[in-house]
This record gives structure tokens, C-alpha cells and sequence, in this order.
């Protein structure tokens, strides 16, 4: 992918201290129809300092990528909207984070239902040691839905929703883990969108991954969009701009910059993310 | 040189004579044993063997030795010397003989010679003289007699049975009402207050019971006198005739005069009566099928024990504690409970079940029988518990394994779709750890059928009268003492006042125990197999 309009590279191509550019929240960028309000979120793993002071919105129906050397906080943040970091014992959150309207940290808050209204999809694809069908309905048998019709209605819809329908409907009662790695994967986005969330966190799905197998998750993504908001964490920055409308790029615990995808690919505002999108550090 | 050295080839042929090593150890012990215990039912030929001073032996021979000659010469050279299994112990007192080989003069195989298997006594090996019925004489001789016999046998069979049937079936019942009433009665009795009325009642139910004992008693004395009525004579190999009962005899065969495949089919009813049937004449005769029920019964209690136990534990130890110094060091514990002596943990039982438990059970459900114990003695139960608590940590420690190789990334895929922590630990983390839970039930059922220490004094027996499970409410009697093969293994070889006649029974006993072993073992790692195959995570 070619970059027009690329700025000049200083003398210092890898910035050994990153500045803090103003304050995060006066600076937050607006998006328009949020989902996802994330507000002073501070998140400390025992002593280290892992998120610092994040303010962003995430909007509704649009694909957002999560860019940034390793380490830098994507995946803690990602956890953060379906509170899978409550499962770290070290792990403190501050600030608040509003899906719907509702603060997530609220402690009224149930976090079965969160996390049904939440979907995450794992870098490493994770199907249970189940059959197909099982792995899809899996979702659904826990919010206590018992009808065989209702199931195979919902493994049906999930399956075709995740094109994987048309390679696996006449074995489903077969071993989930017979499938290849392109196929898991698709398993898993169907296992997750089985429960119907709105959101849909997506870490490093393609990682794994050969190229045609990336293909067909990417082109599943954009399909997803027109019903469900997608997070999604990516160490490539041919898929990032591929697949996302908006993309944040994150360095050692902070949101350094926040824009359309366009934007921070074509015309960062701070010198890091071009350093980063350019292949020059990261 | 040094290269050599450095290749790491000698290593690699160390690791392998280790190997090969421990596999020739098993091999040489399974065979020791199987040549040891299959040829036992084998129906080897009757030799008549005549000696130097004329005198006569008729049996089977069943070994040779070297030994050094003590009586005469220097005490240095060797002699060769046989031995004879001669059977009919109550003209000589003894079933072998070793003969010097050169004290033999001949050695023959009599086409007439008759082995009869007897209920007691043992063997007897001699020719038959006659048969009579009710005293009189129907047949004489060999060749007519023979037909005779043969056709007399399975007749006096279904007798015996019937006898026995009466004996332990109808009678045994009735004698448990009896005594059930009687407990009863006492019962009532020790409650106090003015219970003649139901007493009374009680009282007249003994007494019909009573009426139907003697109705049977007397079917069985018309049963008895029917039983003895013919009768046969045989003559021993040195002319001494010996009268019995023919439906004292078990089996009578004329192995001289069998073909193979009679013979083969002999050895494999042999076998069958074996493991079918209830010991004879100190355990050294008939088969042992109580202490193989008791063997199987005793591991199926204590799956059912350990299983959900040592599982429970594990899941706590690993899913819920706080891992940390405690759990580190309860872990430490449990490893080491694996490893102390199993007749410490058989003395704990008899404290606590037996003393402890067992005499409480009593003094509140059982008091109308007390002094006789009911659950305050050894039993079924209490051994199983027993040997439950001895392998529990073998359970602990595979499911731990287990628990802790699930990925998790499974677990939180779970997690994120809304499940709670139970939901999945129940749904998924069990499930997949579910071979190695086997693995450890197999370990611990392998550990649990060959221990014999702590069971004997929690609740073997050498000769259980009856089995745990019968047709007697509530069916299952965990009370009860019970028969089990290793125990079996010690008694009969140690503890038999026949020593030479038992010791073929200690192989086969083995053997079987080995056999019972290897199938319970199989078929948890079948089960093991099929549901690693459903739940293996894939390569990919």
C-alpha cells in the first residue's frame, strides 16, 4: 500500500521518549453514534502503570482498529469492554467506560449479560472440544435456551453469518476440531455471534492465519459491520486500513492518536503514528 | 573417540538395555506364572510306577528334581528324584510322593486307571471294583462299571445341587427371618412399655416359620438317603479297596484313555469351575469365585468413592484456592499421603470406620443386635473406603494435571460468551480434562486390586459364606466380609495345611488376579481413548 504524502523522517527515527501530546481529554476525537465511551480509564497490573488516562468513543456499525507495538495496550484495553480483565487477580481499573449509556465498572452491573452483549473473538481460535453445532449453540445453552429448533435456527443463522454454512452444514455433529485454522477461526466469529452482541471485539483474528484464510475473515468483517460495531486488534497495517473506518494507534499505555483510518494512514498528525504506519519503528 | 562420545549414541543404547531390561522382568514374570498356573487343569495321563522293592504307585507325575543325595555316599553327587501326585489322602494320608529315579523300575499308563475328583478328600486314583445300589452289586469291574459311573454322576449332580439349594437358598432364608423377627422382637422389647400384643403376633410368625423349616428338613433327609444310595468301591493301585459314595464324586475321568481333544475340553471345564465356582477343602480345591466378586465389588465401591472425591479436590485445589504457600503446601501433603504404607492407612480404618464409625452405625440403627456387631467389624465397605482413602491422592494429583493442561484461551472463550466460572468449569474444563481424570482412576484401580495389607484387617476373610450381593433385602450387604484374590494368594500358599497341593492353586490365583487386573484396566483405558478422541485439542 502506498502512502502519499509522506512526511519528512527526522534525524531520530525511533523516539525514545513519547511526549505527551496535550490533554487527552480536551483533545478526545468526536465520532459520530458512539457505542463505546471510554472516559479516563487508568488500568494498573499490580505496580505498572498498563493504560494511561484513555478517553475515546467507539461508533456504532463501523470497524475500529487497534494499532501499536507490542505491549502497548491494545489487548488490555480491548479486555477492558467485556471485562475479561477482571480474570487477572493484579489487575485495577479507574475511569469509567459507557456501553449503551451504561458504565460497564458499574458494580450493578451483570457481567454474563455484558459479556453476552460484548462478543470477542481470540487471536489463537479457541473452539471447545465439542462438535460444530455444539460450539455454535454453545452461547445460547447457557442463556438457558433448551428447543432443538430454536438452536439449529440460531446455528444456522451464526454459520451463514460467518460463511462457513456452505463448508461444514452436512458434518456439524463432526469434531470442531477437524476444521483447518481458517475454518476454526470462522467457527469462533460464529460462536460469538451466536448470542447476538452489539459489540464485537476482535483480537489479532488473522494472526494466525495464511493469507486466503486473512481474506475470508476480512471480507466477512466488512460484511459483519452493517449489524455489529467491530474492535479489532491487528499488527498489520495493510488490514488495518483495509478493513477499519476509524483506527487508534496506541504506544507504551497511551492513545497517541485517534482518527479515521484515512486519516492516520495518510495523514498523521503526530510524527510516532506516521513512524509506526511507515514501517519505520514498531 | 571423542566423537563418539559426543554423538550420543551410547546413551541412546544405555536408555535401551534399560528398556529391554524392565521388559524382560515383566516377560519372565507373566511367564514364570502362566507356565506355573495354565498347565494346573491340565488332565495329564495316570502313571503306574513300580519299584525297585516291588511296591506299587499310581498318580500323576508333576515334577522332577536334582537334589543332592544326603542318605548315602559323601552327600556330594546328585540324584534325580520324581514326584507323584498319588492322591487318595484318606488311605495315605498324603496326596505326593517324591520317588528316587533309580528306585523305578517301570513306568506304565494303565488304560483303566480312573481319576475321580471328589468333593472331599481330594483326588483318588485306582481301578473300580463295583458299583452297588442299596447295597446291591450292579456292575463289576472296570470296562462294565465305567458306562455306569459316567451315566451316574451328573444324576447324583442335580441332587447335590437341589440339597444345596434347599440348604443355603430356602433354609438360609427362613433362619434370616427367623432372625430378623427375633432382632425384632428384641427390639421391641428394649423400647419398653406394654408391646405384648405386637410381640405376640411376632412370636407366631417365628413359629410358622419354624414349621416350614422342619416341612424342608424333612425333604431334605428324604434328598439325603436318595444321595447315598449307590455307592462305588475302587481299588487302589496297592489293593486296598476303598468304599464311597457316588455322589461324593465331583468328576471321574480316565485320562489314559482320552483323546486330545477330550482332554482339551476337560481343561476348559476345569478352568470354567474354576472361576465359577466356591472353594473346596481349605481353598486348595474348586474355584474362586467369591474372591473374584469380592476383588470386583471391593474396586467398583471405591470407584464410586475416589472418583468423585479425589475430583472435587483437585477442582478446588486448582480452579478456586488462591494459589499460594497453603495450597503449595496441601499439594505437597497430598503427594506424600500417595506414599505412605498402605497397612498405616488400614490401621486408621479400623480406628476410625471400624471402631469410630462402624460402632456408632450400630449403636443407633442396629442396636437389637448388638453385642454381635453389624457395621462395628470389618466389611465390604469399610475396606473399600479403606483403600478409597489410599488412592484418593493418585486421583488429586491426575485431575490437577489434567485441570491445569486445559488451554486458557478455552476457558475465556467460554468466559466471553457470558458463561459464569461454574458454567464453565462444568461445560467445558471438566469435559476436556476428563482423560486424565481416567488415567488417574485407572492408576488408583490398579493400585487398589493388588493391595492386601490394609484389607485384612478391615474385612477379608479366608472363607466369606456368603457374597455381598444376594437376593435377601436390601440385596446389597456392605456389612458383610468378603473373599478377595490376593488375600486368597497369601492363604492358600502360606496358611494351607496341604502346602504341595495348593501351590498350584497360588499360580493360577495369580494369574487370574493379574488377568482381572488387565481387564479392569483396559476397559478404563477403552473408555480413556474414546473420549480423548472426542475432546483432543487439534495440531492446528
Amino acid at each position: 500500500m502506498a502512502i502519499e504524502n509522506v512526511k519528512e523522517a527526522s534525524e531520530n527515527t525511533v523516539p525514545e521518549q513519547i511526549k505527551v501530546h496535550g490533554d487527552p481529554k480536551s483533545s478526545k476525537f468526536r465520532v459520530p453514534d458512539p457505542i463505546v465511551e471510554v472516559n479516563g480509564v487508568n488500568l494498573y497490573y499490580g505496580d505498572k502503570h498498563a493504560l494511561k488516562d484513555i478517553y475515546m468513543d467507539i461508533p456504532k456499525n463501523k470497524a475500529t482498529a487497534f494499532i501499536g507495538p507490542s505491549g502497548c495496550g491494545k489487548s488490555t484495553l480491548l479486555r477492558c469492554f467485556n471485562r475479561l480483565n477482571d480474570l487477572v487477580d493484579s489487575a485495577t481499573v479507574e475511569g469509567e467506560i459507557m456501553i449503551d449509556g451504561e458504565d460497564i465498572y458499574d458494580p450493578s452491573i451483570d457481567i454474563t449479560e455484558l459479556r453476552k452483549n460484548v462478543g470477542m473473538v481470540f487471536q489463537k481460535s479457541n473452539p471447545f472440544p465439542k462438535s460444530i453445532y455444539e460450539n455454535v449453540a454453545y452461547g445460547a445453552r447457557i442463556a438457558g435456551e433448551n428447543r432443538k429448533s430454536v438452536l439449529d435456527e440460531v446455528v444456522e443463522k451464526s454459520l451463514k453469518g460467518s460463511a462457513l454454512w456452505d463448508e461444514v452444514h452436512n458434518r456439524l455433529q463432526d469434531s470442531a476440531l477437524g476444521l483447518s485454522g481458517g475454518q476454526m477461526q470462522r467457527l469462533c466469529i460464529a460462536r460469538a455471534i451466536a448470542v447476538e452482541p452489539e459489540v464485537l471485539l476482535m483480537d489479532e483474528p488473522c494472526s494466525a492465519l495464511d493469507p486466503i484464510a486473512t481474506g475470508k475473515i476480512e471480507d466477512l468483517i466488512s460484511e459483519l459491520k452493517d449489524n455489529y460495531t467491530i474492535v479489532i486488534i491487528t499488527h498489520n497495517m495493510q488490514q488495518a486500513s483495509r478493513v477499519s473506518d476509524y483506527t487508534a494507534f496506541m504506544y507504551l499505555g497511551e492513545l497517541i492518536e485517534y482518527d479515521t483510518t484515512e486519516t492516520i494512514f495518510l495523514n498523521p498528525k503526530y510524527k510516532q503514528t506516521e513512524d509506526y504506519v511507515s514501517g519505520k519503528f514498531g | 573417540m571423542k566423537k563418539f562420545w559426543k554423538s550420543g549414541d551410547p546413551f541412546i543404547w544405555l536408555t535401551g538395555v534399560a528398556l529391554m531390561f524392565s521388559l524382560l522382568m515383566i516377560a519372565g514374570l507373566l511367564y514364570l506364572i502362566a507356565a506355573k498356573g495354565l498347565g494346573f487343569f491340565w488332565p495329564s495321563n495316570v502313571a503306574e510306577v513300580r519299584l525297585e522293592d516291588s511296591r506299587k504307585l499310581l498318580g500323576e507325575i508333576t515334577g522332577h528334581e536334582k537334589v543332592k543325595n544326603t542318605t548315602s555316599g559323601d552327600g556330594t553327587e546328585f540324584i534325580e528324584r520324581t514326584q507323584l501326585k498319588i492322591g487318595n489322602r484318606d488311605l495315605y494320608g498324603l496326596d505326593f510322593r517324591w520317588v528316587n529315579n533309580d528306585q523305578i523300575k517301570e513306568t506304565t499308563y494303565p488304560e483303566y486307571s480312573v481319576v475321580l475328583e471328589r468333593r472331599e478328600w481330594g483326588n483318588m486314583y485306582g481301578f473300580i471294583k463295583q458299583i452297588t445300589e442299596s447295597g446291591s452289586v450292579i456292575c463289576t469291574g472296570n470296562q462294565d462299571c465305567w458306562p455306569v459311573l459316567e451315566s451316574l454322576i451328573p444324576k447324583f449332580s442335580k441332587i447335590y445341587n437341589e440339597i444345596k439349594s434347599i440348604e443355603k437358598g430356602e433354609i438360609g432364608g427362613i433362619n434370616r427371618q427367623i432372625e430378623n423377627l427375633r432382632l425384632d422382637i428384641r427390639g421391641l422389647k428394649m423400647k419398653g412399655g406394654d408391646q405384648s400384643e405386637q410381640i405376640s403376633k411376632l412370636q407366631a410368625k417365628i413359629e410358622e416359620q419354624e414349621a416350614i423349616y422342619k416341612e424342608k428338613e424333612q425333604k431334605l433327609q428324604v434328598l439325603y438317603k436318595e444321595f447315598s444310595r449307590d455307592k462305588i468301591t475302587m481299588t487302589s493301585v496297592d489293593g486296598r479297596d476303598k468304599e464311597m459314595a457316588v455322589g461324593n464324586i465331583l468328576r471321574a475321568y480316565r485320562p489314559n484313555a482320552m483323546s486330545w481333544f477330550q482332554k482339551a475340553s476337560l481343561y476348559l471345564s476345569k478352568v470354567w469351575e474354576f472361576v465359577s465356582t466356591d472353594p473346596r477343602e481349605a481353598n486348595t480345591e474348586g474355584g474362586v469365585f467369591p474372591a473374584i466378586f469380592g476383588t470386583i465389588m471391593m474396586v467398583f465401591i471405591m470407584s464410586i468413592v475416589v472418583l468423585p472425591f479425589g475430583v472435587l479436590a483437585a477442582l478446588y485445589l486448582r480452579e478456586y484456592a488462591k494459589q499460594g504457600a497453603l495450597v503449595r503446601l496441601v499439594r505437597i501433603c497430598v503427594n506424600n499421603l500417595a506414599g505412605v504404607p498402605s497397612i498405616v492407612f488400614g490401621v486408621f480404618a479400623v480406628g476410625f470406620f471400624i471402631y469410630g464409625l462402624g460402632s456408632t452405625i450400630d449403636g443407633i440403627f442396629y442396636k437389637e443386635a448388638l453385642p454381635n456387631p453389624t457395621f462395628g467389624t470389618g466389611g465390604i465397605l469399610w475396606a473399600s473406603l479403606t483403600l478409597a482413602l489410599l488412592t484418593v491422592p493418585v486421583v488429586i494429583v491426575a485431575t490437577e494435571e489434567g485441570l491445569a493442561a486445559v488451554p486458557k484461551e478455552i476457558r475465556d472463550g467460554s468466559l466471553a460468551l457470558g458463561a459464569t466460572k461454574f458454567e464453565t468449569t462444568w461445560k467445558i474444563v471438566i469435559p476436556s480434562a476428563m482423560p486424565a481424570i481416567l488415567t488417574g482412576l485407572i492408576l488408583a484401580i490398579a493400585r487398589a486390586t493388588g493391595e492386601v495389607a490394609p484389607l485384612m484387617i478391615t474385612g477379608v476373610v479366608k472363607l466369606a459364606p456368603q457374597l455381598p450381593i444376594d437376593g435377601y433385602f436390601p440385596y446389597i450387604h456392605l456389612e458383610r466380609k468378603f473373599m478377595h484374590l490376593g488375600f486368597h494368594i497369601y492363604d492358600v500358599g502360606f496358611q494351607s495345611p496341604n502346602v504341595e497341593a495348593a501351590k498350584p492353586m497360588v499360580f493360577t490365583t495369580a494369574l487370574l488376579l493379574i488377568l482381572i487386573v488387565i481387564v479392569l484396566n483396559l476397559t478404563a483405558i477403552i473408555v480413556r481413548n474414546r473420549l480423548k478422541k472426542k475432546y483432543t485439542t487439534s495440531a492446528v
